[in-house]
């Protein structure tokens, strides 16, 4: 559910602003001030724990300029960096795009669509970790599922699909993309829902149709909306650990690994965690530009705290 | 749905109904094609829990002598990797209840504090949690590991719990500053000049009138809880103080594991999360539209 509200707020982030006004008639004054502090607390305390601490602990370990020439050396972390662009490059885009059109066709009124939605928001509802194990059997090459129905139906001998680096990585693209598509398709579809009919209408009224009421009213009015999901799902995407790290292992020969894969696979298998941050930290030019949009972007829902 | 407007080329009536049938035969075959899609990772892992361990080498698209038995020995620990299941199971519950607690606390505290309180440079604290909500939480396990290590976490619930906490409570936040805006400040400023203290209003006016908002984040806490598995793995190494996502992961590292029970443990595993999820739908589709209707 994480980014819903969110999405969806900023989809409509023109509200007119109302006037600040305090509660306490002018301010917090003694005791209240106090009572402020203590409720603030608790979060304040967490997140000097558990995120400033490590993202400084971070990049200490990650300082010294001899870990990003290690780096550069290796043949692996540069498979991993077109793994990752990729990933986050198709595995997005493609399903939002996926997502946008089945919002459309969701919007049908039939009873079996309706039906069909509370089964298509199964992968969802399903947890990574039993979902993507069950993918990689599904498409082992000697008894999983999928070589077994292609030999059936066509009579086909179907790839070790997980032997091969492009099939590696299409496979976790593809799990990727079945996980998540119907929570994106379910928030695309909040927001067509979400736009007046009254446009509609007045273009029946003007004469219309299908695909120029689309054209100039569906996406400009889910234009907004989508580049948030499009850009909250970039950020996901390159922290996905789960779908690589479970579909293909990251194999063969390390040849699927992703960045965040990359990172805990350095630190943790070959014990050398100040290489792992670094892998993780190479990611920064891509994560920066990606949180400062996406802070503008949902700060701007904020505007009338 | 053309036939209506005008000014397009006029067809017969019989043209569009066949038009219409034939889109509508075009939406179910899509709609078919949609279900297997959605379904088949599912199917197969019912599928390989319900064969016996012998076939599943077969290669057949459905097992030739069903069973249950994998379940029963999931269900008995009757394996030894299964040893500490229903312990494991336990561990996943405490992990799941405990971070809905915390995340539904410090996020409705802090969000009182800065939307009803209106506490000076809050600001600070929102854009704090934005910030952690859009940093990916795999990226900072590296160093989140050794501070556990620092803090003397190790092995300990605790660390899974504060760590899925710190990245749960940025979006209660979120989510609470936006409901709150629904609520009139004048029901505080009411109790305010009938003498009730902050505290007073935080639980006798805020809570209650927050209760979907509530509802929705707590569910989102405990399915993240619940469904997490890096940090899991990470910070919890033994087979006592594993949840059961790690020991589920655990079958992986053998090659002659037995994928029937795997399977059978996925699925166990995946049953409460699913009927959480569908049983809270429409509080999650509140959820949904909660942020959309503040604007």
């Amino acid at each position: 559910m994480s980014a819903t509200q969110q999405a969806l707020a900023v989809g409509r982030a023109t509200a007119a602003h109302r006037p600040r006004r305090s509660t306490w008639f002018g301010g917090l004054h003694g005791a209240d001030y106090a009572w402020a502090i203590a409720f603030a607390l608790p979060y304040i305390a967490i997140f000097f724990a558990f995120v400033l601490y490590p993202i400084c602990y971070g990049v200490y370990l990650g300082s010294d300029p001899a870990l990003y020439r290690d780096l550069f050396a290796d043949p692996r972390y540069l498979t991993a960096v077109v793994n990752t662009l990729l990933y986050v490059g198709i595995g997005v885009n493609v399903k939002m795009f996926l997502a946008f059109l089945l919002s459309g066709f969701f919007m049908r009124k039939s009873w079996w669509t309706k039906s069909l939605l509370v089964v298509f928001i199964l992968p969802w509802a399903t947890p990574a970790l039993p979902a993507y194990i069950s993918i990689h059997w599904f498409l082992n090459g000697q008894w999983g599922m999928l070589n077994n129905v292609l030999y059936l139906l066509f009579g086909i001998d179907g790839p070790v699909y997980l032997n091969d680096r492009w099939l590696g990585l299409a496979g976790n693209i593809g799990a990727y993309i079945w996980k998540t598509l119907p929570f994106w398709t379910i928030i695309l579809l909040a927001g067509r829902m979400a736009v007046p009919t009254e446009l509609y209408e007045a273009a029946e009224v003007d004469g219309a149709t299908g695909l120029r009421r689309f054209a100039h009213i569906t996406v400009p009015m889910m234009a907004s909306l989508y580049l948030v999901c499009t850009l909250l799902d970039m950020v996901f995407a390159l922290g996905d650990f789960n779908a690589t790290f479970f579909v293909s292992g990251g194999g063969p020969a390390m040849s699927t690994e992703v960045l965040a894969t990359l990172g805990i696979r350095y630190a943790f298998t070959v014990a050398l965690p100040r290489l792992g941050v670094a892998a993780v930290m190479s990611a920064l030019p891509l994560l920066i530009p990606l949180v400062i949009m996406l802070m503008r972007r949902l700060r701007m829902s904020e505007g009338q705290l | 749905m053309s036939a209506t407007f005008p000014g397009r080329r006029m067809h017969s009536r019989r043209f569009y109904r066949v038009q219409r049938r034939f889109g509508e035969a075009a939406a179910m075959l899509f709609g078919l094609v949609l279900l297997v899609w959605s379904i088949t990772p599912i199917y197969n892992m019912w599928m390989i829990a319900l064969d016996s361990h012998d076939a599943i080498f077969s290669g057949t698209v459905w097992p030739d002598s069903p069973t249950l038995e994998s379940f029963r020995v999931v269900i008995t620990e009757d394996f030894w990797y299964l040893e500490n299941f229903w312990h494991q199971f336990g561990n996943s519950f405490i992990v799941g209840l405990s971070v809905t607690f915390l995340t539904l606390l410090i996020g409705s505290l802090a969000s009182f504090t800065v939307g009803r309180l209106r506490l000076r440079h809050g600001w600070l604290l929102t854009n704090a949690a934005l910030m952690t909500y859009v940093i990916p939480a795999s990226f900072l396990a590296i160093p989140i590991y050794r501070i556990m290590q620092i803090y003397g976490l190790q092995n300990q619930l605790s660390s899974v719990i504060l760590a899925l906490t710190t990245f749960a409570t940025p979006y209660a936040i979120f989510i609470f500053s936006q409901y709150g805006k629904s609520i009139p400040m004048e029901l505080d400023e009411s109790a305010r000049i009938d003498g009730a203290n902050p505290l007073q209003i935080y639980v006798r006016i805020y809570l209650p009138l927050m209760a979907p908002a509530l509802v929705a984040v707590g569910t989102y806490a405990l399915l993240l809880a619940w469904n997490e598995y890096l940090y899991n793995f990470l910070l919890l190494s033994t087979p006592q103080s594993m949840t059961v996502a790690v020991a589920l992961a655990q079958f992986l590292n053998s090659d002659e594991s037995p994928w029937n029970y795997m399977m059978a443990t996925a699925i166990i595993y995946a049953l409460p999360p699913i009927i959480l999820y569908y049983g809270f739908r429409r509080y999650m589709a509140a959820g949904l539209t909660m942020g959309g209707v503040k604007g």
